[in-house]
C-alpha cells in the first residue's frame, strides 16, 4: 500500500513565455502508515507536490500510482482516490461555509452518500479528535475563534476518514498550546488508526518532534529524503536553502565544538537533555 | 517620553442578533494599563483570543476604546481630529503579506502611503528610496510583488509603513506564514529599525525564539496583562507560561530540563551561546 510518484515533472503556464518548472524529476514513494515531514522554502514546490498526491494537478509528465494503480488510467476512479487521500490546505478555515459547525463537518461524509446515522457518527468522531465541544456544534462557523475554525476545518477532512492525510501548515498562526494539541491528536490518530500523515511545515521544531522521515524540497527537486535525524545532520546545507535545523541541533553541535562529546544527531529537547546530563554525570563519576 | 499610554482600557465586541433585538457582548480587553517608552522594543505574547490583536488595533485607532483611554504620542485616539496624524505615527503590519500589498511594482507599493498623504513627488521618491534601503529591498524595486518570497513581501509591507515615517510600528504575527529564512529576514529588519532608526516596535508573535531580544515582554490572557518583564524574567517562569497556553524558547526549555535533573544551571538562559557557556562552565568544574 503506497502512493508512488515516478519521474514527475510539472510546469506552470506551459507553452507561454511565463513557463516555469515547479517540479523536476520527482521520484517518491509514500508508504502507508508513515509520518512524513515535507519541508522547503516558500516556492520550493511543496504545495504543488502535494496537490499531485490526490490528483488535483496532473503532471506535465510522469506517473502516479495509488496502491499500484496508475491514477491517470481511464478506468481509475478519481473520486474514490480523493476520499482516501485527504488534503487540508493552508488556512482551511476560509473554506468553511455551512450554517453550523456540525453541518460543515457533515458535508464531506454526506457527499460520500453515507446514511444519516453514519454521517452523524463520523462528524462526532472527527470533532472529538480535534477537541471541539458539543456546545459549539450548533454555532455558526463564523462566530467561533480562529483556532476553533481551524479545528473544525481539519475535522471536515478527518470525517472522510482518509487513509492518507496531508496537512499544509496546519498550525500556522496558532498559539503554542493549540498547536501542540492539534499535532498531538494527529500523532495519536496516525498511530492508532495507522493512517499515513504528511505534514508540510516551516517549523523545524514540530517536524523534529513528530515525523520519522523528512522530504526536503529545493527549487522543485527533492534534495533529501531520509530519516529525520539524518536530514537534520545536513543543517548547514539546509541553511543554505533557506531552512534550518531545530535549536537542539545547534546547541549539541556547539557543545561538541567546545569539547563536550555529545551525540549531535539528537533532535528533541528530551533526548538532548538526557544526553547532556549523562555526559556531565559520567564525567563527574570519572573524576 | 512615553509614546503609547493607556489607562483602564476596555473593549467590547458587540454583535447584534439576527432580529436585531438583542446583542451579545464579548469583552476582548479588560482593563489594560500600559506605558511604552519612545524607542522601546515590546513583544506581546498570549494565546489565541487573549486580546493581543484587539489591543494592537487600538494603537492606531482602527478600534477605539469602549472604556478608558489610549494616547498615542500624546493624542487621544478617540479624538477624530487626530485620526490622520495617528495613522501616520503608528503603522501596522499584519500576518499575511498578500493582503497588504496593492501595488503592481514594489516601489509603487511603497510609495502609496506617502502619496496618499499628499506629499510632493520628489519627497515621495526620497522616502521610497530610504524605506527600501532600510529593509534591504532596493534590488527588487522594479519587480512585481507577486514574484517575491514571503519574507521579501513582508519586508516590502514594512517598507510601505516606513515610507510614512512613523514613530512606531505595530507588527501582528508578521512571521506566521514565513519559512525559516523569511522569519530571520523580517526579524532582523525590525531589530535594525529599532536599533538604528529608533522606531518604537510592538511585536506580536507566537514564536518564543523571536522574543528573546525584546526590551520588554508583555503576556496577555483574558484581555488583561498577566505578566511583564525582560525576556529573562518572563521565560524563567516556565510552568506559569505553559498554564497560559504558551511555551518558552527551546534553549530555555533545555536549560530548565537540565536544572530539573539536578545540574546547577542558572536561570534566565535565552540564547544558544549562553547555554553552551553555562554547560562548559559546569563541566570545567568537574
Amino acid at each position: 500500500m503506497s502512493i508512488k510518484l515516478e519521474n514527475i515533472n510539472y510546469a506552470y503556464s506551459v507553452d507561454t513565455i511565463m513557463e516555469s518548472a515547479a517540479l523536476v524529476d520527482i521520484n517518491l514513494e509514500i508508504e502507508a502508515g508513515s509520518f512524513i515531514g515535507l519541508i522547503g522554502h516558500t516556492g520550493s514546490g511543496k504545495s504543488t507536490l502535494i496537490q499531485h498526491l490526490n490528483g488535483l494537478i496532473k503532471p506535465t509528465s510522469g506517473n502516479i500510482y495509488y496502491n499500484g494503480k496508475n491514477i491517470y488510467d481511464k478506468d481509475f476512479n478519481m473520486r474514490n482516490l480523493r476520499t482516501h487521500v485527504g488534503l487540508v490546505f493552508q488556512y482551511p478555515e476560509y473554506q468553511l461555509f455551512e450554517e453550523t459547525v456540525f453541518e460543515d463537518v457533515c458535508f464531506g461524509p454526506k457527499n460520500l452518500g453515507l446514511g444519516a446515522d453514519e454521517v452523524r457518527a463520523r462528524a462526532e468522531y472527527a470533532l472529538d479528535i480535534v477537541g471541539i465541544d458539543k456546545e459549539l456544534y450548533n454555532k455558526s462557523p463564523f462566530e467561533i475563534s480562529g483556532g476553533q475554525k481551524r479545528r473544525v476545518a481539519i475535522a471536515g477532512v478527518l470525517a472522510m476518514q482518509p487513509e492518507y492525510l496531508i496537512l499544509d501548515e496546519p498550525t500556522a498562526g496558532l498559539d503554542p498550546g493549540g498547536k501542540g494539541e492539534i499535532l498531538n491528536q494527529i500523532a495519536i490518530l496516525q498511530k492508532e488508526k495507522n493512517i499515513t500523515v504528511i505534514l508540510v511545515s516551516h517549523s523545524m521544531e514540530d517536524v523534529a518532534k513528530y515525523v520519522e522521515r523528512i522530504i526536503v524540497m529545493n527549487q522543485g527537486r527533492i534534495l533529501y529524503d531520509d530519516e529525520t535525524r539524518k536530514v537534520f545532520a545536513h543543517y548547514k546545507e539546509l541553511e543554505s536553502i533557506g531552512l534550518a535545523a531545530p535549536q537542539v541541533t545547534y546547541i549539541l553541535n556547539k557543545l561538541k565544538e567546545s569539547g563536550i562529546a555529545v551525540d549531535t544527531s539528537l533532535i528533541t529537547i528530551e533526548d538532548a537533555c538526557r544526553e547532556i546530563y549523562d555526559k556531565m554525570a559520567g564525567a563527574e563519576r570519572k573524576s | 517620553m512615553s509614546i503609547i499610554k493607556s489607562t483602564r482600557l476596555v473593549y467590547d465586541y458587540v454583535r447584534l442578533s439576527e432580529d436585531e433585538k438583542s446583542e451579545e457582548i464579548s469583552r476582548a480587553i479588560n482593563g489594560v494599563d500600559i506605558e511604552v517608552l519612545d524607542g522601546e522594543f515590546i513583544a506581546i505574547l498570549g494565546h489565541n483570543g487573549s486580546g493581543k490583536s484587539t489591543f494592537a488595533k487600538h494603537i492606531n485607532a482602527l478600534l477605539t476604546p469602549t472604556e478608558g483611554t489610549l494616547w498615542l504620542d500624546g493624542m487621544d485616539t478617540q479624538d477624530r481630529e487626530f485620526l490622520w496624524q495617528i495613522r501616520q505615527t503608528a503603522g501596522m503590519v499584519f500576518q499575511n503579506p498578500d493582503n497588504q500589498i496593492i501595488g503592481t511594482v514594489v516601489e509603487e507599493d511603497v510609495g502609496f502611503g506617502p502619496e496618499n498623504m499628499g506629499i510632493e513627488t520628489g519627497e515621495i521618491w526620497n522616502r521610497v528610496n530610504d524605506a527600501l534601503e532600510a529593509v534591504d529591498m532596493n534590488a527588487f524595486r522594479k519587480k512585481s510583488p507577486n514574484k517575491l518570497s514571503g519574507g521579501q513581501k513582508q519586508r516590502v509591507a514594512i517598507a510601505g509603513v516606513l515610507a510614512m515615517k512613523p514613530k512606531c510600528i505595530v507588527l501582528d504575527e508578521p512571521t506566521a506564514m514565513l519559512d525559516p529564512l523569511g522569519r530571520k529576514e523580517v526579524l532582523q529588519t525590525v531589530r535594525e529599525l529599532n536599533r538604528r532608526e529608533k522606531v518604537t516596535v510592538i511585536y506580536i508573535t507566537h514564536n518564543m525564539e523571536e522574543v528573546i531580544h525584546a526590551d520588554r515582554v508583555i503576556v496577555m490572557d483574558g484581555g488583561q496583562i498577566r505578566m511583564q518583564g525582560t525576556p529573562g524574567e518572563i521565560f524563567s517562569k516556565v510552568t506559569e507560561l505553559k498554564s497560559l497556553g504558551l511555551e518558552v524558547p527551546a534553549v530555555t526549555e533545555l536549560a530548565y530540563c537540565l536544572k530539573e535533573k539536578g545540574l546547577q544551571i542558572r536561570e534566565g538562559i535565552l540564547t544558544i551561546d549562553e547555554l553552551v557557556d553555562e554547560v562548559c562552565r559546569l563541566s570545567s568544574k568537574i
